[in-house]
């Protein structure tokens, strides 16, 4: 398969979108220098706009769990997922790969390819373990909304964990970095894009329970074995933004707040 | 008092219980209730000594009638004491629970009244978690020696996880330490809760509708370097514990002096000393070693300035090196440097093609140590010289040696960092399975 076919593949940023690049790539016989979702890429290369064909994008997602396997292509679904920066690119090398030699790609850990793949997973893995347990909900007149900015896209793969976890509550997970969030109420889950969100103010008992969690939070370490290096390798300190434990108690506006008389709504700004 | 109050008290007294791993079970939560269970274990936050905070643990009380001296609840010891009401914990659990604080509870208590009249006001906080809130998080209860065992049986059925501590790792030791405390009263309810959990095990294949009990099993705790205790003793009880009880867990706890106990002549907590105890305990139950191949009656005390493995590698360099592309599993994970991670990652590459060194360091095997103790396709790694002080000076970790004299004794003065020089993978696992 030829490299470097001075070409670029723009798409629309979807998986399906992407797919269809996959079907380009193999039905051309090249692979591009680059695939790009942003629309005002400049570039020396032919830039080849693909367009998104849902036919072609499911073709070619049966092609891969059945020529190649399903855990390959859940590994792509999550590659997709993280924020390797050219995780594009490195899919179709993959998956070139994987229609050649079948399902033991997957056994290829030394290949370069696959290797850089699986390390893009394996940090969007981590990186959603970690943030099941460093989630802060505050509650605000019963309604539970968290910010997190995480560097990979985590939010699809948090969204039945917290469905099952909080089934009666109504909760809302807004990511940042990524600028989505996932809104439950019982029983239906979205991930809706939002660009951003206000806190309207803490009321009486939800600084009650910050209070007793910072308390408890300060109370639990052994201060005669304080060990604060371990404590940053187990939670690197891009996690603290958002954790109550660390968090003033009253928030920036809290004065403002407090004039207002009432909480005010939950803006969302799409 | 007010509810701060209590939980700064009852938070403080329960400190010193090492577990707080939420590991062992999945479960989905019920229709109209809160909360489900990962059986890897979910760590929220990291406390300020680096430790896992994975459960809000607290004591219901911590008035106790005991007088165990290395116990900083002890009777006669003068501490602000306090009590929660069932409910009043419950509240707070279910609401820490909400806002994603923690995975669910760990609840011990002191003893107050009696062993039993204290496991009924556990029963009652446990009750109003499953029964009224429809609670499915994880729970992790104390069992209280001397309780009968119709309370034992109940808290099993409303916990996941059940632990009675051992305390001490010897009979001398309990009756030194803590008198009013034997090895029967703990044993005792060990076995009950051992045999119930095996009992269970079958029932709930042949019955439907079978409650669980204690579905993710039993754990227990001693504390190390407040008695004579060898590493070697305490080890092959540790081992005992695993064989004959089928403890899931056993967690070491580095005595952490507290008031002015004459009997206790310890200034810092032992932590390499701790920290040593749980490699080896890792070593027992995830690499197929046994307590008698890593420590001996010559040998009865850890090596400082290696760990475990290390140490049992240089004393067998007869079986190495290991051939990476044929060895068996068991044989990789004896190879010092490669864990339980290394050794899978091996056997899956080692299907496509053979290993050489680079394809190792791809795969993410760290070479510094294992490199002395192994070949790929026979050959060793390029301009490596295999001496024995070269392998040894690649296996000391160097702030161990800092903490010795020139001739070999122990500076005591010096804090001793929890992971030296670096946590380790394991370390990394432990904490990341919210097993540490």
């Amino acid at each position: 398969m030829p490299y470097g076919t001075n070409v670029i593949y723009r798409y629309d940023g979807t998986f399906d979108g992407l797919m269809c690049c996959v079907f380009e790539s193999f039905e051309k016989r090249e692979i591009p220098e680059e695939i790009t979702a942003s629309p005002e890429q400049m570039s020396f290369y032919e830039i080849k706009d693909i367009l998104t064909d849902y036919e072609k994008a499911a073709r070619v997602s049966k092609g891969i769990r059945e020529k190649i396997s399903k855990s390959a292509y859940e590994t792509v679904c999550k590659a997709f997922l993280t924020c390797h920066e050219q995780k594009e690119l490195l899919i179709l090398k993959f998956l070139h790969l994987g229609f050649k030699y079948g399902k033991s790609v997957m056994n290829m850990l030394a290949d370069d390819t696959v290797n850089e793949l699986f390390k893009a997973v394996r940090h969007l893995e981590r990186e959603l373990h970690l943030f099941l347990g460093f989630v802060r909900f505050s509650s605000y007149d019963g309604v539970l909304v968290s910010v997190i900015e995480p560097k990979n896209i985590i939010l699809p793969l948090m969204k039945n964990h917290f469905c099952n976890r909080l089934p009666q509550e109504t909760f809302m997970i807004f990511d940042k970095t990524n600028r989505m969030a996932l809104v439950y109420r019982p029983y239906e889950a979205q991930i809706i894009p939002v660009e951003e969100l206000s806190l309207p103010c803490a009321n009486e008992e939800e600084l009650h329970y910050r209070r007793l969690w910072k308390k408890f939070y300060d109370t639990i370490g052994i201060k005669e074995r304080y060990n604060p290096k371990c404590r940053m390798t187990m939670m690197p300190k891009r996690y603290w933004k958002h954790m109550t434990e660390f968090a003033e108690l009253f928030p920036q506006n809290w004065e403002e707040c407090k004039k207002l008389g009432s909480a005010p709504d939950l803006k969302l700004i799409e | 008092m007010e509810a701060l109050e209590k939980l700064q008290i009852l938070a403080g007294s329960a400190q010193f219980d090492a577990a707080c791993t939420s590991s062992g079970i999945d479960r989905s939560s019920s229709p109209g209730g809160i909360g489900n269970a990962v059986a890897c274990g979910i760590c929220h936050s990291f406390a300020s000594d680096g430790r896992c905070i994975s459960l809000l643990k607290v004591l219901l009380t911590n008035y106790c009638m005991y007088d165990c001296k290395y116990c900083v609840n002890r009777r006669s010891n003068d501490v602000p004491r306090a009590r929660f009401a069932p409910r009043e914990l419950a509240d707070i659990t279910i609401n820490f629970y909400k806002r994603n604080y923690i995975e669910g509870l760990f609840l011990s208590s002191g003893i107050i009244q009696s062993p039993d009249y204290t496991c009924e006001q556990i029963i009652e906080t446990l009750s109003l978690l499953r029964n009224e809130y429809k609670f499915n998080g994880y729970i992790h209860a104390k069992v209280i020696p001397g309780a009968d065992y119709e309370l034992i049986k109940q808290i099993g059925a409303l916990a996941d996880r059940v632990s009675v501590n051992i305390e001490l790792p010897s009979q001398q030791s309990l009756q030194k330490l803590a008198p009013d405390k034997s090895k029967h009263s703990i044993l005792l309810p060990m076995k009950q809760i051992s045999t119930k959990i095996e009992q269970n095990s079958t029932e709930i294949v042949r019955y439907r509708g079978a409650k669980p009990f204690a579905p993710a099993g039993q754990s227990t705790q001693m504390i190390i370097g407040a008695t004579p205790d060898t590493d070697y003793q305490i080890l092959r009880l540790t081992e005992g514990l695993y064989r004959e009880y089928k403890l899931k867990r056993v967690f070491f706890s580095a005595y952490v002096p507290v008031g002015d106990q004459k009997l206790l002549p310890v200034e810092k907590p032992p932590l390499l000393r701790e920290h040593r105890l749980y490699q080896a305990d890792w070593l027992l139950r995830f690499y197929g070693f046994e307590a008698k191949e890593i420590l001996d009656e010559k040998n009865q005390n850890f090596n400082p300035f290696l760990d475990p493995k290390c140490n049992w590698a240089i004393h067998h360099m007869e079986l190495f090196p290991v051939e990476v592309n044929t060895a068996p599993y068991e044989m990789l994970l004896r190879v010092p440097g490669i864990g339980v991670t290394s050794a899978r990652r091996i056997l899956t590459a080692r299907k496509v093609r053979s290993l050489d060194f680079d394809a190792l360091k791809k795969i993410g095997v760290v070479l510094k140590r294992a490199q002395y103790f192994i070949v790929c396709g026979g050959k060793k790694a390029q301009g490596l010289k295999i001496t024995e002080s070269a392998i040894l000076r690649e296996l000391m970790s160097e702030s161990a040696v800092k903490n010795f004299d020139v001739d070999g004794n122990f500076i005591q003065t010096k804090q001793l960092s929890f992971f030296d020089p670096e946590p380790s993978k394991e370390d990394y696992l432990k904490c990341l399975t919210g097993q540490m």
